[in-house]
């Protein structure tokens, strides 16, 4: 397989800050790649070395094998889709389209044909010549879509595309996102700090923290097989149980973490299955959600255990005693923990 | 309820009114004293002196704009508009790169700097200013001098043996008149050109280098036609500044009339109040083809 993009202990610094901080990462020709991790950890400035506005302050970087130090962002077969869509707004939504195709020198006939297809595949094909003034939200990135897409670039680019789409338009934008990402066999690289997008949509997702990649792999892996406490953590708010409180409920001493939606509850005086592992725990808050109910629970030790349950399992109440337990393979020993 | 709190309910209530009542004031500032007084006086322009008496003839007629096109007149009108024009070119040549400096990389103290920098001129007296420059451009001033010192003299010597633009010396030509019409004015054009420049957002940019244009490119396409309405509003200032002004050619230049002597002296000496009226009007015409020629042109696009 051929890598599209590959980082060797790139580094970037702004004055004392390390934005980017030796990353190493291949990304595979024709895969979804997503960047995942809070404001601040680093994935945009990724995606900015990657597109080149950002040049590395050490490390050596390659987009399809060719050395990319130094090399302008106008000199890269790369495009990008902006946070805010970046669209021009003197020009119409055909010439938007057209730009990169204009600056190339594409004769004007070839070029807003070109700019009129890929506008009919994101579905304005009868938007051309309106201002991007005059798009809605959803729109405007189609157009900003378009406009990278009509390129035919190696790799396309996505920073937090749909972060400004309201829930409905951004669900439905992410299984656009991925059919077209399958149909064009572009790689694509999005970044994002919204897990349930990187999880439903990337083929791969990197983990950002400080700077720094903590963990790469599938999102099954990301989500059943975290290595730190700060993956378990930010990619669906696992527990995180000291390893104290893994051997007192039967496992190993280590550090661990356990998803709030593998653990069922006892409210009477039936017994746990002799082969899960059980705590004693007190109901500190219910929160009814619909279909199913979050509950935080105390256990003897003080630390809470957020457990998901369905709502038809019955009534929860706070200061309620219940007993907590799971079994043994759904703990997950995380090897990145001293 | 006291008075106040009932004026206030009924204003809350009544949103026109209160509207009206915060408009009121400036539109009667600016409908009676400055417009009023304006069109009083161009409604002038329609009348005729008579040549003998010199007393205004109350009477419709076009005579008096047809005289603007005698040749005499006709020389002011181009003069000023030649040299309006190329103070407004050199103003936005010289402006530029000043503007995108301090739009795109001044931060912090360098913005005070250059905010100072471009303001202090307009803090100082303009008479001060314009004799000041009087005597750097004369003959025996300190740009002669430092071309006497650089062995320039030659190049001077040349450059004011241009004919119609030079002269004597720069201090009594058209060249030397152009150079203080663009020190003067020229804040006016850095000014709206920074502030547009400052609002085209840098992801427009990254996005056009982005599309694989060149720096050249994205210039052109980009920042140039965005920071247009800027220029554009510059220009309307140096323009209309340029030619209304009747101070600067009076002191450096070689006497030749501009529009604003033009104006000042018929209505003052001669008392041609209607040919001084109908001048008038020649600034107000050519603004207004000139803003219509850069709407045409898309030059408010981008606003």
């Amino acid at each position: 397989m051929t890598t599209a993009v590959s980082f060797q202990n790139i580094c970037r610094y702004f004055g004392p800050v390390r934005a980017v901080d030796d990353v190493t990462l291949d990304i595979a020709e024709g895969e979804f790649f997503a960047m995942l991790g809070p404001s601040g950890s680093g994935k945009t400035t990724c995606l900015r070395l990657i597109a080149g506005f950002e040049q590395p302050t050490s490390g050596h970087m390659e987009i399809f094998g060719v050395t990319s130090e130094g090399v302008p962002p106008y000199q890269r077969n790369v495009n990008t889709v902006f946070q805010d869509y970046a669209l021009f707004p003197h020009m119409t939504v055909l010439d938007n389209v057209a730009y990169g195709l204009m600056v190339k020198g594409v004769d004007k006939a070839t070029r807003q044909r070109k700019a009129q297809e890929t506008l009919t595949l994101v579905a304005l094909g009868s938007f051309g010549s309106r201002r991007p003034s005059q798009l809605s939200g959803g729109q405007r990135q189609r157009v900003a879509l378009a406009r990278a897409l009509v390129n035919e670039p190696k790799v396309l680019l996505l920073d937090e595309p749909l972060g400004a789409l309201d829930l409905k338009l951004r669900e439905q934008m992410q299984v656009e996102l991925k059919a077209l990402q399958r149909n064009l066999g572009i790689t694509f690289v999005f970044v994002t700090h919204d897990q349930g997008e990187a999880l439903s949509m990337a083929d791969r997702v990197a983990i950002f923290n400080e700077g720094k990649i903590v963990q790469v792999g599938s999102p099954e892996d990301i989500y059943e097989r975290p290595k730190t406490k700060f993956v378990a953590d930010f990619v669906g708010s696992s527990n995180v149980l000291s390893p104290a409180f893994s051997k007192s409920a039967g496992g190993p001493e280590s550090w661990a973490s356990l998803r709030p939606e593998k653990i069922s509850i006892m409210q009477g005086k039936e017994k746990a299955p002799t082969w899960h592992q059980s705590a004693n725990a007190t109901i500190t808050a219910a929160h009814y959600q619909g279909s199913v109910t979050r509950l935080n629970a105390r256990i003897s030790s003080g630390e809470t255990i957020n457990v998901t349950v369905p709502s038809s399992q019955g009534k929860f109440a706070e200061g309620e005693k219940i007993i907590l337990h799971w079994p043994k393979e759904a703990v997950h020993i995380m090897a990145g923990e001293a | 309820m006291s008075f106040a709190r009932s004026v206030s309910n009924s204003l809350f209530k009544h949103p026109n009114w209160f509207l009206a009542l915060l408009l009121a004031p400036p539109l009667l500032w600016l409908g009676i004293a400055f417009l009023g007084s304006l069109f009083v006086f161009l409604f002038h322009s329609f009348f005729s002196i008579d040549e003998f008496s010199g007393f205004i003839k109350y009477e419709f007629t076009l005579s008096t704009f047809a005289e603007l096109f005698r040749l005499s007149n006709f020389d002011v009108i181009i003069r000023s508009l030649v040299m309006a024009t190329a103070v407004t070119l050199a103003s936005v040549i010289i402006a530029f790169p000043f503007a995108y400096f301090a739009a795109r990389y001044a931060r912090g103290k360098w913005k005070a700097l250059f905010y100072i920098l471009v303001m202090l001129p307009l803090w100082s007296s303009y008479l001060v200013k314009v004799y000041a420059w009087k005597l750097i451009l004369a003959k025996e001033g300190i740009i002669s001098w430092l071309a006497g010192e650089l062995h320039l003299t030659w190049a001077l010597d040349a450059l004011l043996a241009i004919p119609v633009i030079g002269g004597p010396s720069l201090s009594i030509s058209f060249l030397g008149t152009f150079i203080v019409f663009v020190y003067v004015w020229l804040p006016f054009m850095i000014l709206p050109t920074q502030a547009a420049l400052e609002r085209v957002p840098v992801n427009l940019i990254d996005a056009s280098s982005d599309l694989g244009a060149t720096p050249a490119q994205t210039f052109r396409n980009v920042i140039f036609p965005l920071a247009l309405p800027g220029i554009i509003a510059g220009s309307i200032f140096t323009f209309s500044l340029t030619l209304g002004d009747y101070i600067i050619p009076q002191i450096i230049g070689n006497s030749s009339y501009f529009l604003g002597q033009t104006v000042y002296t018929l209505q003052g000496t001669a008392g041609n109040i209607p040919l001084a009226a109908a001048f008038t009007v020649v600034p107000i015409v050519i603004m207004g083809i000139y803003l219509a020629i850069a709407k045409k042109m898309g030059a408010f696009d981008a606003l």
